[in-house]
This record gives C-alpha cells, structure tokens and sequence, in this order.
C-alpha cells in the first residue's frame, strides 16, 4: 500500500476537486477510505483492472445506478443498497454473485467521514453476501453538480445448469408468491426527508436476496419461472412487465399481501400506494402452483422469506390486465404508477 | 395508526352492501353524486362497485382540486417561475399537470426554473425566510380543507415581516361548486340526482351549515361520510332511508370529527387573511360566482396575483372531453371518445384524467377492466 506523508484527516476533512484529479490526491483517497473499507487483494493489487478466473457454467451481468436522498435512511444507506442491488439483480436471474465494481460520483465539499461509513457499510455488506467488489472508480464534480455522492455498481455472477428463469415464461394458473411486506424501503425513505415528522418507525428493507434465491432453486428450481424483486415502481409495477413480457393477466387478492400497519398508514397520509413503492430486499417468484405450497414452506423457514405469502395466480387475458379482488371483496386494476412519483428513492 | 385497517374490514363491508341490497326498492334507480375526489378513489380503489346493486349508480363529482384548476392559472404560474426568477412551491400533484402543448412544471424545472415540491404552506414560508434574496411564491390549491393550512402560512409571514414571499390563491369552495352542479342548464341533474355524498373533512371545517341550504334548495338529501370504504358504503345507506322516508336533511355519517359548527379556529384564520371572489372559473364546470377565495385587502401584499403583471391567459378544454358532462353526472368516462386513446394518465387531455382523483382517472387506473369492449394494450 502508498504511504503519504499526512493522513487524510477523516474526522473533518473533506472532499476537494484534487480527489478526483488522478493524482496524488486521489490514489490517496482510495488507499485510505476503500481498500480498507472493501479489503480484498484483487482490489488492493492496485490494477485498473480485476483479474480472476472464469467459474463453470453461464455468467449473469448486471448494473444499476444509486442516487437515493437521503443517503442516509433507517435500515440501510446507499452503500448497502448499491451492493445489495446489484446482487438482487444477478439472484432475480438464479445467478450466484461473484464480483462487483465501484463508481463514485462525489460532490466537492463531501465529508471523509460520510464516504467512509458508506465504503466501511458497503465492504461490510459485500462480505456477509460473499462477494467481493473487486474494481471502483471515483471522480469529483464542482459543489452543487452532484448530491453529496452518486454510486454505480456493477456485478458478474455465475449460473449453474438447469436453471432458467426469464420474464416471458408465466404460465396461466402458475402461482404468484410474495417473499414478504411491501412498501418498507420507499416508506423508510420518505420518512427520513425532512418535514415529514409522523411518529411511526418503518426500516427499509434492504438485504441481498441469493441465499433465499439458492434455497428456492434448490427446492424446486425447475417449476420455477421467473423472479423479480419489485425496486422502483413496486409490486404493480413488476406484475404489469411480466404481463407484457409472458402475454398473461393477473389475479390477486388483497388480503394476502402482507403490508406493515404503519407502511399503510404512511400511504394513506401521503396519498401513496404500497403495490407502487419501492421494495429493496422482496422478491416475487412466479411457480408451478403444484411445487407452489411446499416452496412458500421452504420460503418462510428462511429470515428473508418468513413472511412470504401466496398473493395470486396467472390468468389469461388478452388485456394483460393484472387485477385484484380487494378486501372488501370489489375488484379494481393494479394499474403501473402514474401519478405521484416519489423520485430519488434508490 | 392500527385504526385504518379496522375501517377497511371486509366482512363488516359485505354486512352492509348486503342491508343496502334489501334495503332498496325493487322498482327504482338512485343516483348518488360523492362530491369528492377522496370519495371518487376509495370507491375505485376498493372496488365497492362490485359490492352495490346496479340500481345504484355513483356519479363522481368535481371534488378534486388538481381536476378542477383552470390550466391558465398554471400557465401563468409556470410563467411566472421561468420569467421573473421566483422559487415556485408546489404540492407534488400538480407537477404533471400539462398546460398548453403538454408542458407542465416538471418541463419547466427541467428547464430550470426553481419549482419545489412541498407538503406544507409553512415549509413556502420557512424557504422565505431562509433565503431572503429569493422571491418565494406559493401556488396555493385546494378546497375548505387546505385554505386553513393557507390561512396560517400567511399570518406567520407576516408576523415575521417577510416581505419575499407571496401566493398565488385558487382555493376554491365546496357549496358553491355543489350549487352549480345543482343548477346547471342542459341536462336536468336536479331530477336526475338523488342525492350527495358530501365531504368530511371539508365538513370538519366548515362545519353542517353550508351543506344545510343544498339540502333546503334543492330537496336532495346530503350525508357527510369520511373516506374509508365503510364510511362510504354507511352514507349510501343512509341516503337510500332518508329517500324512502321523504326526508331531504343533512345527516353526519361521520361522527368522529365533524361537529355541526365546524373548527371555528380554522374559520376564523380563513376569514381574518381571505375575502370571496365575485367568480372563479372552474375547470369543466365553467365560472361559478362566490366560488373561489382571494386574500383581502388587508394581506393583499402577499397576493401575487397583484405583486407581479403575470395575465392569466384562457386555455380552451379539448372540443372532445366530456369533463363538464361527466362532472356534472350526466356521462360516464367511457361516453368520452378520446378515453384510453387520446387520453390517459400519462397523457391526460381534460381535467378528469390529470389528477388519480378524477373521474376518468380513477376508471382508468382501477376500473377498466369492467369496459368490455376496451381494446388490449398496445403489445
Ligand atoms: S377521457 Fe379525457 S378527454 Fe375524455 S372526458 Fe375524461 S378527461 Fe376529458
């Protein structure tokens, strides 16, 4: 590792323009904040490239860009949704994550200290999953061209045989299961700008989905179709793109989808609706409704799934329509959202 | 906050649909108007069409502020925030809103212009007095409900003596509007309409008395309902009695919060900074006189409808939309031909579409699936 004469001062320092020069200043930056932060040789190696060698099987790519305000937010940071949702990405495709890289934006004025929870939180986050983030880059932009920082991740993860999932392959009468609640990331959020001050405590929920992701296939890979975690735009959403995707129609019920008192209430008072918030550590698995039972067990055995729930099932509908029966035993469209938007929410 | 759910039940729903169904007689039809947008989504969004028996229509009414705001007082709004450099603070619902050839605040703000989202009138005020070199102006909307909310943010401002804040007021009032539904010409509403669905929390400030001279006119029944499916589906219930013992009173379904003199401290904040407008024009049903609230002569130097020369230009509704027709109860959503081609949320062509309250809104989003002939989505 460099040596610089000086430390960075981490307590009360601050990003400056020079960090992201290419000199001195930057190699110092990463030297101090992420190789310790992320700790792995293929980074610290200190190449402008990863090298490791290639597994057995087919290799998922996938990449996603983290803007979320605040960055700060109950239950998780950018740092740990930049991570987590590159890996969510790869799992949705039964793919085992192997290696991620790093892009920061970083606004001029930035404190150290900040930057640093975020790498410490994303290192962290990198290692409870099992992956590594194995390449980054950072770059500084002038005070007010950026929101303190911008984060892009990317991932490769590998495959194995027989596992095939895909958006086109929803069947009529497949099932539609639910992982667990709905709304807790976009609510956590929200909750957390400023000038909301209701007295209610909702934690994103943030975390890495392939461990569930693996026991699922292992149960019943085959009979499942597809997953997909409902990010931005929610579960209506994500059900909508699979109608498109697969040609069918949905039919849920109401009074199965598990959401939180207060993340209702919170809707409620914003005008919102859980099925369109955003969820970061939910996912929706679409299976043969015969497997169906057995995999909501396997499912609610494991933390992340322990509220998983049979929500509906795949229908034929030439208007790609997803519907629900509500709890009041009406029906209406779980339509894409279109009205009220909740920007900058990953 | 548990108590949402509680209101939501299902089986206590289907207890009372069932009491509406043997309640009402075999050789009739009742038409109901739920006079507000709150009242328009819950109905949509919990599907409690399906629950009534189809002798009981639910025409929508013009209760949704975002629906009913003329697009040139947007325009101009819009105007103002580009040409004369103002922080603009909005509510988050009217950013959408397209005026003339679709472009709407969020076009302006990608064009630059500073237009803030906002959920209060006091966060317009605190932005003020943060930023004393920046005009800051408020579009204030809204009906009874939110003019308080108004009311107050003008009288902290002038307690502290702002001088670079100012509003641009559109509330607008419920009777009035209810009134002239009432009275409109061409269709016949008032033999067509049984009765309304009135608003609670408008009725939780104003209190009963406005709503009494509707009953009185025009011999309708009003039942003042909160907005959770049940209170909906009780106010249905009570109206259908009312009908079939003659009565024509107004009767508060709505207990929790509406006392029949209304939140005095609200009126009074209303009435000390805002005066009636002689007429306002609304949005599908055209100028309504004693609609529409202004600041009064007293705090007319927040008004910036007077601090700045911004024209309110006219913007014509599309000759196609039916809103005014469908406002008024006497079309449905799917009587319009642009409905779901020319017109959708994304896209929307009249005020029912632009807010999730409106009446073609609200069909769209959660009630389509019910239009038979509706065609599939584009592939
Ligand atoms: S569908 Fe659009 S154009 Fe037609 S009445 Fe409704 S809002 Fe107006």
């Amino acid at each position: 590792m460099m040596q610089f004469s000086r430390k960075l001062d981490i307590a009360r320092g601050k990003i400056e323009l020079s960090h992201g020069s290419g000199g001195r200043a930057s190699a110092q930056l990463v030297n101090e904040i992420f190789y310790p932060a992320f700790a792995n040789n293929l980074l610290s190696a200190g190449n402008d490239q990863a090298i490791f060698p290639s597994p057995a099987g087919r290799l998922a790519m996938s990449t996603d860009s983290f803007v979320v305000s605040p960055l700060f937010f109950p239950g998780g940071d950018i740092g740990a949704l930049a991570v987590n949702g590159v890996i969510n990405d790869l799992a949705m495709g039964g793919a085992q994550p192997l290696y991620l890289s790093a892009s920061f934006i970083i606004e001029e004025g930035f404190s150290f200290a900040e930057l640093r929870q975020i790498a410490e939180n994303m290192g962290a986050t990198a290692r409870s999953a099992g992956v590594m983030i194995v390449t980054g880059d950072t770059k500084v932009v002038e005070r007010g061209k950026a929101d303190g920082v911008f984060i892009t991740t990317a991932g490769v993860g590998v495959i194995q045989d027989g596992v095939n999932l895909s958006g086109d392959r929803a069947r009529p009468g497949d099932s539609v299961i639910l992982s667990g609640s709905l709304g807790d990331h976009g609510v956590a959020v929200m909750m957390a700008r400023q000038n909301l001050g209701f007295d209610t405590h909702v934690e994103s929920d943030c975390a890495a989905l392939h461990e569930l992701v693996a026991a699922m296939l292992a149960t019943a890979g085959p009979s499942i179709r597809l997953m997909r975690d409902p990010t931005r735009g929610g579960l209506a959403a994500t059900l909508n793109e699979i109608a498109q995707q697969s040609q069918v129609g949905f039919r849920l019920r109401e009074a199965d989808i598990p959401i939180k008192p207060d993340v209702t209430a919170v809707c409620e008072l914003l005008g919102l609706d859980p099925l369109n918030v955003a969820n970061e550590g939910k996912l929706i698995a679409i299976v043969d409704a015969d497997v169906a039972p057995a995999l909501l067990a396997q499912m609610r055995a494991h933390p992340l799934g322990r509220d998983a729930a049979l929500i509906g099932t795949v229908v034929d509908d030439a208007h790609r329509f997803v519907e629900m029966e509500t709890k009041f035993g009406g029906r209406r469209v779980v339509d894409w959202l279109s009205g009220e938007q909740l920007p900058r929410i990953c | 906050m548990k108590h949402i759910d509680d209101y939501r039940d299902g089986a206590l729903a289907r207890t009372l649909a069932e009491r509406i169904a043997i309640t009402i007689q075999p050789d009739r039809s009742y038409a109901f108007m739920e006079f507000c947008g709150g009242h328009t989504h819950a109905i949509s969004r919990y599907g409690l069409e399906d629950l009534l028996p189809p002798a009981i229509r639910l025409i929508h009414g013009p209760g949704c502020p975002v629906c009913v705001l003329p697009v040139g007082r947007l325009a101009a709004a819009i105007d103002l925030a580009k040409t004369q450099s103002v922080t603009l603070c909005v509510y988050g619902d009217l950013m959408r809103v397209p005026t003339t050839r679709g472009y709407s605040l969020l076009s302006a703000k990608a064009d630059g212009a500073d237009i803030r989202m906002i959920y209060s009138p006091l966060d317009a005020v605190r932005m003020a007095e943060q930023n004393p070199t920046r005009e800051v102006v408020f579009f204030a909307i809204g009906f009874e409900t939110t003019a308080p909310a108004t009311a107050q943010a003008i009288l902290l401002a002038e307690r502290k003596k702002l001088s670079n804040f100012s509003i641009i007021c559109n509330h607008v009032l419920t009777p009035p509007a209810m009134d002239a539904i009432m009275a409109s010409p061409g269709a016949t509403p008032t033999t067509m309409l049984d009765g309304f669905i009135g608003p609670a929390h408008v009725a939780t400030v104003t209190g009963l008395e406005p709503f009494e001279k509707i009953t009185r006119r025009y011999a309708k029944p009003v039942v003042i309902a909160g907005f959770e499916p049940l209170d909906v589906l009780q106010a249905i219930l009570m109206l259908i009695r009312q009908i079939h013992e003659g009565r024509a009173e107004i009767e508060n379904q709505y207990l929790r919060a509406v006392s029949s003199s209304g939140n005095r401290l609200a009126q009074a904040a209303v009435a000390q900074v805002f005066n009636l407008r002689d007429s306002f024009e609304w949005r599908g049903l055209g100028v309504v006189a004693d609609s529409a609230l202004r600041l009064n002569e007293r705090y007319a130097h927040f008004d910036a409808e007077q601090r700045y020369p911004i024209p309110i230009p006219h913007i014509k509704d599309h000759p196609a939309c039916a809103c005014s027709e469908i406002l008024r109860g006497v079309k449905k959503p799917t009587d319009c031909r642009l409905f779901g081609t020319a017109c959708t949320p994304e896209t929307p062509v009249g005020s029912c579409m632009v807010s999730s309250e409106g009446a073609c809104a609200a069909h769209w989003a959660y009630g389509r699936f019910r239009d038979k002939n509706y065609r599939p989505c584009a592939e």
